[in-house]
């Protein structure tokens, strides 16, 4: 085996193998032990599940898909906004960056509460508290990032008398889009959960209810399998978010960042 | 030379940083148009600062540095110690990057880029990123920016310092050739007695930190020149002189 197979192998093959294992280690306890499928669910039962309830979990799913990619889009416009203005104005950040450290710093699980009670429409109030929960990533990372100026290309730029918006669009952005997108895998990640909290301390009835209402629901009735497929629809988005935003900064990095650059090239 | 006019005056210029530090002590430099001059010292001499007073970069404590205005603004250009190139963009995009800043019609800019590419011999390399390219190549392309507003002064800061010798001596021939041609007035700043008897018609010896002019040669050899006046009797003699004056330089500061 070469070691570009045995790389390739080992990327794909070996999780594969260890979920495999996982999965009918899992089984084997459960159908071996007798465990009733209101305390642990075999795998198989899961899936049966996920099929049987498909139509109320995937519109749950979409639900709560729909807050998470708000937020995300808001975090990332105002997030962006926020970091262009502390970069305009060190006073400006000094006096306004603590305060999105504590924005940070404080459980959404405890603000989302007065969120819900203080917003009246739902799906605003679930975005708010998602938004809180992903925004700063994008506000830090978008900070270093428009400040990480190469002192050489600044001096250039001042030569050739560029103007403040020049300097802003050809150099500070492009700099700082390498910090931006590694902050924006982590905000998609909050967004997603900030959504999935929101969802549970709502707990919004009807049919605008997501995938954590269902779960909330499922466990009050016991419906275990229903809740364990409900769990793996989020990772599974969890899952897809992650991808859909390592292909955007791919995208956009790859041929000059050293992040998105495969050894051999 | 002797009756051409002055394109770099200097007047008492020197340098106290922020902090007290003192680069430069008050300096008194002419650069006559079209001359070739170096400045050479030990490292930290404020070499480097003197070059970056006349690109304004940064302004004089006290004293006066000025460009002759037939040296216009945008047509002086710098080449720094490093290739300082914007990784996110392709080499001609870089090498465009001071016309696209003077706001020139985008074609005309892209012919002009891809002219000093061809001048610097990179011509094959427009669409590679910085990072694809040598060390050699990325310097060449820096270069090839800083021809691309057709310049009347090139001012370069120690630019082939981490370069092997054979690149080197190549760059230093271009930039002997292309200063002739062209009648650059070019301010030059290097470690190195060989890269400094080659290109220059005078060169200047600078002490250490804070920096002042202790000795001048001139190099009486008509410009460009060949690789065979590395062989030379002029050559050598420069070499010699520079050598010890540098040690003098070195050692004058010493307890």
């Amino acid at each position: 085996m070469s070691g570009d197979e045995r790389s390739r192998f080992l990327r794909w093959i070996g999780p594969l193998l260890v979920g495999l294992l996982f999965l009918s280690a899992w089984h084997l306890a459960v159908t071996l032990n007798e465990v009733p499928f209101y305390i642990v669910p075999s795998p198989l039962l899961v899936m049966q599940t996920l099929m049987d309830d498909w139509l109320l979990l995937w519109r749950s799913l979409l639900v709560t898909l729909k807050v998470t990619a708000i937020a995300l889009l808001l975090s990332v416009l105002l997030g962006s906004v926020l970091a262009f203005v502390f970069v305009q104005s060190r006073a400006l950040e000094a006096s306004l960056f603590p305060y999105a450290v504590v924005l940070q710093v404080t459980p959404i699980v405890a603000i989302a509460p007065l969120i819900i009670i203080w917003v009246k429409e739902p799906l605003a109030a679930l975005v708010l508290c998602a938004t809180l929960a992903a925004i700063f990533p994008v506000i830090s990372n978008t900070t270093i990032g428009l400040r990480s100026v190469d002192p050489g290309l600044a001096d250039l730029f001042r030569m050739y008398g560029a103007s403040r918006w020049q300097t802003l669009l050809r150099l500070r952005v492009p700099g700082a889009a390498p910090y931006f997108f590694a902050g924006l895998r982590v905000s998609a990640a909050l967004a997603l959960i900030g959504a999935v909290v929101a969802e549970f301390v709502a707990g919004t009835g009807g049919t605008e209810s997501g995938l954590a209402y269902q779960i909330l629901q499922a466990g009050l009735q016991l419906r275990i399998p229903r809740l364990f497929a409900a769990l793996l629809l989020i990772t599974l988005a969890g899952i897809a978010l992650f991808l859909a935003v390592s292909l955007l900064s791919w995208l956009a990095l790859r041929g000059w960042h050293e992040s998105e650059l495969s050894r051999e090239a | 030379m002797g009756n051409a006019s002055l394109a770099i005056e200097i007047r008492g210029a020197d340098k106290v940083y922020p902090n007290g530090v003192r680069a430069l002590q008050p300096i008194d430099l002419r650069v006559r148009d079209g001359e070739v001059v170096t400045l050479i010292g030990p490292s930290g001499c404020g070499k480097s600062t003197l070059l970056r007073l006349v690109a304004s970069l940064t302004t004089p404590s006290s004293g006066s540095v000025s460009i002759a205005p037939s040296y216009r603004s945008g047509r002086v250009a710098f080449v720094f110690q490093h290739p300082t190139l914007m990784p996110w963009a392709r080499v001609d995009s870089n090498v465009r990057l001071p016309l696209d800043l003077a706001g020139v019609d985008r074609r005309q800019a892209q012919e002009r880029a891809a002219r000093a590419l061809e001048l610097v011999g990179l011509r094959d390399f427009h669409r590679a990123y910085p990072r694809e390219l040598s060390g050699g190549m990325q310097m060449r392309t820096s270069i090839a920016r800083a021809l691309a507003t057709g310049p009347q002064m090139l001012l370069l800061d120690e630019p082939f310092g981490a370069l092997d010798e054979i690149a080197r001596n190549r760059l230093d021939r271009d930039v002997s050739s292309l200063a002739a041609r062209e009648n650059l007035t070019v301010l030059f700043v290097t470690h190195s007695i060989y890269e400094a008897v080659f290109l220059s018609s005078r060169v200047l010896v600078m002490s250490p930190r804070p920096g002042r002019v202790i000795d001048e040669v001139v190099i009486d050899a008509p410009q460009p020149r060949p690789d065979a006046f590395r062989a030379g009797e002029v050559f050598a003699t420069a070499c010699a002189r520079l050598s010890r004056s540098l040690e003098v330089a070195v050692e004058g500061s010493l307890p």
